[in-house]
């Protein structure tokens, strides 16, 4: 059996015996490792430091893979020497190991530029996934962290730092970000995208020194300003890593040198990846690294026949929000045209680069949309002088499943792992696939950067004979994303509009089932500092009262716990009776409701009550429902009414994830039903319990114990701390007793009452923003939204019928 | 029903919010009036279901959705979209003249729904 040795267990190296064990299964296999971890996607370490992947997510090939393919895996062994004519390869343990045939795979290591006391701790590269955590563990708030280098993956790495809570400068020498992706206009508006998520951007400055006495203290730049850093990333560019080819006598330059057959200058030693040099150009970027793997793969099992000619490469900027993707010959050289289209104040800049009417390069900022016409337009060299008209804009497609169609067969579907979308259909079809996770094993679709996911979903949508959705649950179509992936994403990005979220993460359009859910999530996580967008919003919350079956409207005033006045009662009866309601019902909640009122008649009706709102008509806090305690009651042991009272004076005019109705009683003979609430406050001589998750509608449920407490003042912040947390972690439309139930009541405690102190206090922090911003809706009756809120629209002349 | 414009100069554009729809009633004929933001669409104000107000339901893209019972109208044809049932709402054509809303009252037109049926 034939010896063959991999040394270096990236991406690269295992893809290519990924297919050597397709084409040839009886190589005896050892592969070396200098990093701990089994092969993982590194393209994703930005992701996971963007805190949107965890480290286990992004393993490709876990133990399990290489002890099915009989592979003898070494990790944490780097190997330090190769001898050519020996044909051994000798470890950093040792341990010399003899082949047959050799592939080098090692990758490349960060290029530290000439920067005084680089070495300093708290200096940090960002290459592997020990870089990553390391980064994970330090970075945080109140962390300055500077970042190295403006390219690629810095700029990844600054806007993870970024998300983790770091205040993050980006350091760039020279005056345009990417430069070697984006031309200077196409720099600039990358430059301003960097600097509205509030990153500070420097360009065209050196950084000489890094200041600090044994742990980093800041940089310093050649013109002698100084910048404070906790934690400085160098990410200023790669260099391959061919030592182990010099030592084995192969011809270097700046790689391996390769031939189109993947063979290096000895018969029995081949060169995969970003350490090879081909037709004088080292790769970094996945894609050329699998194409060539699968040449490569052929040649080394004696199939010598496929010819790897190079790649057009294309770069694709991951940074959520902030679309850039670059591809193939970006310079404006003379006998080059340019096509391109600008809108600053949308942020978006796109260029093609035409020679003989043909595309040859791309640039595209904030909006990468197109990006898979025109790499197909560039792979195939089509020519687009009939398309000239059309070039930066397609005809506008109606719906996404439409796009999908139109795409021809040959056309790349996924750029990193060169998968066309013929290729995913004839797979559909040929394995009877329903799922993503199906696809993705088979086509490995989608694997590399994961931007074509959608993509590839599409396509199974519209070909698999039973498709699956994938167990995530997504808010809903328009944006397809969870509810947890969606809080993150406008915490992270920084979004404040409705339709802001739908226009970079979903369909533009949204419906009536993700525009109210996005609008309470932005409420919830800017406590109230969002922009309003009531066209977001259901009638119900365009007007704060609640649409009955004729059109008309209900009006229900805060009684806080269910105590009135006389005042207040003949005050509603002559409301009543002016505004001719057709109904004055006493609720369940103790409250009262006048039924059939017109919107144009709401805000007059407010004002003749001079009562706030109830909140009957929206998700967000009803009432407190109380039993009269220790005033009256003889059994009462507790003083509930003004308890309840209190809280809901406390939380009023908040909104939830769906409605909130709470209960306090004096006594376990729990007249107000407390323990059938969201939340209950029960008096018990000398103490209270404080319960959760109680139903008594569609759903009957007893409400858990969530603690037990001896004064009011701790049963009330017991009660806010569920309520805080219910309003940040619940789904939209999720009642407390299908959260309770999902958590788990443990859970629940260990997050709320049983909290570390500065957790507890961040909780309730959040909740008093919020409610510093919090009002009573109804006083839009003399400060409207919008001028016709509440208007039926009177034409400006008669209609002659 | 006669056919001749009868174009009726209703408000300025600024009283309808963007996307949001408000109501009209124009010669006993209740009209929904929606901001599309680059357009503005008018239809009848009366979902075929229970007659729920459609001036009050979410626009979704170019639909709107009743506030009752979450039947959806395409704003453009008038026409139940993602329903079983054959049924469409009268639309009726809008301008914009000197920063006022107009809607040819005569102009209403309903999709043909015999075949569908």
């Amino acid at each position: 059996m034939q010896r063959l040795v991999l040394v270096g267990n990236g991406m690269a190296g295992v893809a290519c015996i990924e297919q050597v064990l397709k084409l040839a299964p009886s190589f005896d296999i050892t592969i070396f490792g200098d990093e701990t971890h089994t092969n993982y996607n590194r393209i994703l370490l930005s992701s996971v430091l963007a805190g949107e992947k965890s480290l286990d997510e992004i393993t490709l090939h876990p133990l399990d893979w290489y002890v099915d393919k009989g592979i003898t895996l070494r990790l944490g062994v780097r190997i330090v020497d190769v001898d050519a004519d020996a044909k051994t390869v000798t470890g950093d343990d040792g341990s010399v190991v003899e082949f047959d045939k050799l592939l080098l795979a090692t990758g490349s290591s960060p290029v530290i530029p000439p920067i005084a006391h680089a070495s300093k701790t708290g200096v940090f590269t960002f290459r592997n996934m020990g870089d990553a955590r390391a980064l994970l563990e330090r970075a945080g708030p109140g962390v300055n962290a500077v970042v190295i280098g403006g390219g690629l993956l810095g700029l990844e790495a600054a806007r993870g730092l970024q998300v983790q809570g770091c205040a993050v400068t980006v350091i760039h020498l020279v005056d345009t970000l990417m430069e070697r992706q984006l031309d200077p206009t196409g720099g600039t508006y990358l430059t301003r995208k960097m600097e509205r998520l509030g990153m500070r951007v420097l360009l065209s400055r050196r950084t000489t020194a890094v200041l600090g006495n044994g742990h980093v203290q800041g940089v310093e730049l050649a013109d002698g300003e100084q910048i404070d850093a906790d934690l400085v990333v160098i990410a200023a560019g790669i260099r391959p890593n061919a030592d182990l080819g010099r030592k084995a006598g192969l011809i270097v330059n700046r790689g391996i040198v390769v031939n189109d057959y993947m063979e290096t200058s000895h018969p029995d030693i081949f060169a995969v990846g970003e350490c090879a040099e081909h037709r004088n150009v080292c790769y970094g970027l996945v894609a050329p690294l699998l194409e060539q793997g699968k040449v490569l793969a052929a040649t080394i099992t004696g199939n010598r026949g496929p010819v790897y000619e190079g790649t057009v490469e294309a770069s694709k900027l991951k940074i959520m929000g902030v679309d850039v993707f670059s591809a193939g010959d970006i310079n404006e050289a003379a006998e080059n045209e340019s096509v391109r289209h600008e809108d600053p104040s949308l942020g978006i800049y796109k260029k093609i680069i035409l020679a003989g009417g043909k595309l040859k390069g791309i640039v595209l900022v904030g909006d990468a949309s197109e990006s898979h016409r025109y790499m197909d337009w560039l792979r195939t060299g089509a020519d687009l002088t009939a398309k000239r008209k059309h070039l930066l804009f397609p005809d506008p497609v109606e719906d996404v499943g439409f796009d999908v169609a139109a795409m021809p067969d040959s056309e790349t579907v996924c750029g990193c792992l060169g998968v066309s979308k013929g290729a995913i259909i004839e797979a559909i079809h040929a394995q009877g696939m329903n799922t993503m996770a199906q696809l993705k094993q088979v086509t490995r679709a989608s694997t590399g950067c994961g931007s074509c996911t959608n993509l590839c979903e599409q396509l199974l949508r519209a070909v698999a004979p039973r498709f699956e959705e994938e167990t995530k649950s997504t808010l809903c179509a328009c944006v397809p994303f969870s509810y947890e992936q969606l809080r993150d994403i406008v915490l992270s990005q920084k979004l404040k509009s409705v339709q802001e979220v739908l226009n970079i993460y979903g369909n533009r359009k949204g419906c009536e089932v993700c525009k109210p859910a996005l609008s309470y999530m932005l409420d919830m996580v800017w406590c109230g500092e969002h922009e309003e967008d009531r066209s977001a919003r259901f009638i119900n919350d365009r007007v704060h009262a609640n649409i009955q079956r004729d059109g008309s409207f209900s009006v229900v005033p805060r009684i806080r716990g269910g105590v009135t006045s006389p005042g207040e009662l003949r005050r509603i009866a002559d409301v009543a009776e002016k505004y001719s309601v057709r109904m004055v019902k006493i609720t369940g909640s103790q409250r009262i409701d006048l039924l059939g009122v017109k919107k144009a008649d709401l805000p007059k009706i407010w004002a003749d009550l001079g009562m706030p709102s109830g909140q009957a008509y929206t998700k967000g806090v009803r009432m407190v429902k109380t039993c009269v305690g220790t005033d009256f009651c003889r059994f009462g042991v507790q003083d509930s009414t003004s308890a309840g009272i209190e809280l809901e004076r406390r939380l009023e005019n908040l909104y939830t994830p769906h409605k909130t109705k709470m209960g306090a009683v004096g006594c376990p003979r729990n007249c107000a039903e407390a323990t059938v609430k969201d939340i209950g406050l029960i008096g018990q001589e000398g103490s209270w319990q404080v319960v959760v998750g109680g139903a008594a509608g569609k759903k009957v449920r007893k409400a858990d114990l969530l603690i037990t407490v001896e004064s009011t003042a701790q049963a009330l912040e017991a009660a806010e701390l569920f309520f805080q947390y219910y309003r940040e972690n619940a789904n939209y439309l999720e009642r407390t007793y299908d959260f309770v139930e999902r958590t788990g009541i443990e859970k629940v405690r260990k997050d709320t009452v049983y909290a570390p102190e500065p957790d507890r206090k961040k909780l309730l922090d959040r909740l008093e923003r919020s409610k510093a911003i919090a009002k009573d809706a109804w006083l839009e009756r003399e400060t409207p939204f919008h001028p016709t809120q509440f208007t039926q629209i009177e034409p400006m002349e008669k209609v002659l019928v | 029903m006669t056919r001749e414009n009868n174009w009726i100069r209703i408000t300025k554009a600024e009283n309808f919010p963007l996307r949001e729809g408000r109501p009209v009633s124009l010669g006993g004929v209740e009209i929904a009036i929606f901001n599309l933001g680059d357009r503005f669409a008018a239809i009848e104000n009366k979902c075929p279901h229970q007659g729920g107000p459609l001036c009050d339901g979410i626009v979704a893209g170019t639909a709107v959705v009743c506030p009752l019972h979450g039947w959806r109208f395409d704003l453009d044809t008038g026409a139940a979209t993602r329903a079983s049932l054959p049924v469409c709402v009268t639309i009726f054509p809008t301008r914009v003249e000197d920063g006022i809303v107009q809607v040819n009252v005569n102009g209403g037109s309903r999709i043909e729904m015999e075949d569908a049926a």
